[in-house]
């Protein structure tokens, strides 16, 4: 396997890991503000904030990761994408450090501001629009290259219907990630309340989910047909995601098994990522950049590559406790 | 519109990002290793004073290590949004040191969360203190990958230019360039060195506000031993830095100097103002002092300014932020000194009021003393981003918005700044330390 390839791969693994811890915690701060405005946020808050506080900043550093990394293996990424970005990224971080400055006032403080829990609800929802708009950049046509750097098109970006495919999608992906995690959590937890809700939530949003992932791949014929042809190519990863996503349904609905439905949750973003992480290759940038041209010399390389390794061998560990102590113990997630 | 030039708005962007970020990266740094001597402290002479120390300076530390950490995460951002061209360069020399910053901290922050939410998960309390040695180490690591990129800045190695084209790049050696060594130690000593002084500070505030506590007294005590040994270590690193600089970068030490003439038996000035035609007035002169910073000898020969062409220096006022600098750290030498000689003679008058209020500016005198030297080694570079390869007018964004993203980002700041501010005081008001003690005690906590 070419470093190309390889870096490639270490850093979708790691976008994805964020995509996915990410999407749970976005949701669940959505739905923690959505209960506490119905009046059920007995039911939920306790379930949120035993999960979400302890783990915030490792789902921060998820994303830290895959910027560090495509930065390091691919250079030209910081030229591109750096001189387009501005804005975009600029409100998802200005969002992100009121949703992590969240956490720390309100559980390490004393006492919860109302008004601040519904910010940090409504940044969950927003923050994925953000970010997902750098999904719908990097399919090409919003970009121009003039003499003085690359310029993002506004009015295009914001006008094209695939664009705002892609953010419906990121907003619902969210919402059902987050809910069908939270189920099982819940009921973990002891908490029957809290895990039919959730579940109730989940499958509201199972068939939207669908419809708008759909949506996305016909938007693509339009917009970027080379994309659409290579999507086809890989038609059975797609086909393992909906049986996954199927299973997943299924489980809830007979209300047994939460932990194979959240395995199966896994395993469809899973296929639906990676076959759409395949399909994009060889372009970091349609049709400006590719994986070849953007990458770094040999030598640094390599040593990201060792450092990689050396670092992970040190992270699995100290992971692995942390899921022992606040995911998998049992009394701390009962709240003893 | 405002900052109508992208390169002034990115850099003052960035100036506003690193100058609110480096407050909570010097405490994160700085404190655990607080944390960690208290408990340790705590636990061997079986003192439940210093475990209540750890235990509440932990409190406050997650507070604004969250502020921290998204503070961090937007500069390490702004890097490729506001200086893409640098990124790109950059990216392919010095970015294994960025990398490893990110697992140092991932580590951190992993056994941070255990720390804070196993404190009576732990039946023996030298395990519940183990978890902090990686929190420790991950803290500084952090602040030494970090510092080895800037001073790849100043100080670029391991890479070569030929026709344009990048070759031999040595991840290693741009890490570990000549300028890593002195600056790396600075940083982290002076982390250390502030992080006890504002530790000090608070204890010195309760006991200005007439609480009888030891706990309080304890505090001081501990964090003023501290913060003279790292205030002495910073001291000596800074010696060297001035070494370092009159060697290999000398226009940035002749412009903090206003030294604009080569010459031997260099005098040092200090404070003073500048007029058109480089002349200073109202400075103090310190005959040969410059040239003992620079060389160690009276009469060796320091690099003036006047020997690099105009475009090429550092603006001038850098001065002021070296001579703060320099005399804030030498103030906290001379401070902790006397508390130090004052308290082994019994002398009565370092417990009045008047020297705990010196003691009580000591953790922000010591923050302004960081922001100085920031600002100083930054606006020292200038104009180059990467020194004598690229500029900062050829490193910025062309982005029109760059102005708009300033002002959203001090607003961001600035409720951060105050949102901080009134938990941790909130926090700590509501559970004063007496209401500790006698949960732990049942009442003896004098």
């Amino acid at each position: 396997m070419s470093y190309e390839i390889l870096g490639m791969a270490v850093l979708w693994t790691f976008l994805f890991g964020y995509v996915m811890v990410a999407s749970i915690d976005f949701g669940a701060g959505f739905f923690n503000a959505y209960s506490k405005l119905t009046g059920k946020d007995h039911i939920l808050t306790n379930v949120i904030q035993r999960y979400l506080s302890p783990v915030w900043e490792i789902t921060n550093v998820f994303l830290v990761f895959f910027f560090v990394g495509i930065v390091g293996f691919f250079p030209s990424t910081a030229y591109y994408y750096g001189s387009v970005l501005l804005v975009p990224v600029s409100i998802a971080l200005i969002l992100l450090a009121i949703r992590g400055s969240y956490y720390a006032f309100e559980t390490y403080g004393p006492t919860g501001h109302k008004g601040y829990a519904f910010m940090y609800g409504a940044t969950g929802l927003v923050l994925p629009a953000s970010l997902s708009v750098v999904f719908a950049i990097s399919e090409g046509g919003f970009i121009e290259i003039t003499d003085s750097g690359p310029f993002l098109d506004y009015w295009a970006l914001f006008t094209s219907p695939l664009t705002w495919s892609i953010v419906v999608l990121a907003v619902v992906a969210v919402l059902y990630i987050s809910s069908v995690f939270l189920t099982w959590y819940a009921n973990k937890a002891g908490d029957e309340d809290a895990t039919n809700l959730m579940r109730k939530y989940a499958l509201i949003w199972a068939l939207p989910l669908i419809i708008t992932a759909s949506g996305i791949v016909i938007e693509l014929r339009f917009h970027n047909p080379d994309h659409f042809e290579l999507i086809l190519d890989l038609w059975w990863m797609f086909a393992f995601s909906l049986a996954f996503f199927i299973g997943s349904v299924y489980f809830l609905i007979k209300k047994k098994n939460y932990g194979w439905s959240v395995i199966l949750l896994f395993g469809q973003f899973a296929f639906a990522f990676y076959a759409y992480g395949i399909s994009k290759y060889p372009y970091l940038l349609y049709p400006h950049l590719t994986v070849y041209d953007g990458f770094t010399n040999d030598t640094m390389a390599l040593a990201l590559i060792i450092v990689f390794i050396l670092g992970f061998a040190m992270l699995i560990p100290s992971l692995y406790l942390v899921f022992r102590l606040f995911l998998f113990d049992k009394k701390y997630v009962r709240g003893k | 519109m405002l900052f109508e030039d992208p390169v002034f708005g990115s850099r003052m962007l960035t100036l506003l990002t690193l100058t609110f970020h480096i407050i909570f990266a010097t405490i994160g740094v700085g404190v655990p290793l607080m944390i960690m001597i208290a408990q340790w402290i705590g636990i061997k002479r079986n003192d439940q004073h210093y475990i209540l120390m750890a235990r509440r300076w932990a409190k406050g530390f997650v507070v604004t290590v969250a502020i921290g950490v998204v503070t961090g995460t937007a500069i390490g951002l702004q890097l490729s949004l506001l200086w893409p061209n640098f990124m790109e360069l950059a990216g392919h020399v010095i970015a294994l040191p960025l990398f490893m910053e990110v697992f140092a901290f991932f580590f951190e922050a992993i056994f941070l969360g255990i720390y804070l939410y196993t404190w009576d998960r732990f039946e023996n309390q030298k395990k519940h203190l183990l978890l902090l040695v990686p929190v420790a180490i991950g803290a500084a690591m952090s602040a030494v990958f970090i510092t080895t990129v800037n001073s790849f800045m100043n100080m670029p190695e391991g890479f070569e230019i030929v026709n344009g084209q990048l070759t031999s790049v040595n991840p290693l050696m741009a890490m570990f360039n000549l300028a890593t060594w002195t600056k790396v130690s600075h940083v982290v000593a002076t982390a250390f060195m502030t992080s006890a002084f504002i530790l000090a500070s608070i204890a010195a505030f309760h006991l200005l506000r007439g609480s009888k506590q030891t706990y309080h007294k304890k505090g001081l005590h501990l964090t003023m031993k501290i913060g003279l040994v790292f205030a002495i270590a910073s001291a000596l690193i800074g010696d060297f830095s001035g070494k370092y600089l009159a060697e290999h970068q000398p226009e940035k030490l002749a412009a903090a100097e206003w030294h604009f003439e080569t010459e031997t038996e260099a005098p040092l000035v200090y404070m003073g103002i500048l007029d058109d035609d480089q002349n200073v007035k109202y400075a103090l002169e310190i005959p040969y002092a410059l040239s003992i910073l620079a060389y160690n000898d009276p009469s060796a020969e320091v690099i003036g300014l006047n020997e690099f062409p105009e475009d090429e220096r550092p603006p001038l006022f850098i001065h002021y932020f070296f001579d703060i600098m320099v005399t804030i750290g030498s103030a906290m030498i001379f401070l902790g000194l006397i508390y130090w000689i004052g308290t082994r003679f019994n002398w009565q008058w370092v417990r009045q009021k008047w020297f705990r209020f010196c003691i009580l500016l000591s953790g922000p005198l010591s923050m302004l003393a960081i922001e100085a030297g920031w600002w100083m080694a930054e606006f020292g570079r200038q104009p180059w981003i990467l020194r004598g390869f690229m500029t900062v007018d050829e490193a910025a964004t062309q982005s029109d918005h760059v102005g708009l993203m300033f002002v959203l980002f001090a607003a961001l700041y600035l409720i951060l700044g105050i949102g901080c501010a009134v938990v941790l005081t909130r926090m700590f008001r509501h559970n004063p330390v007496e209401k500790d003690l006698q949960a732990l005690q049942g009442g003896e906590g004098r």
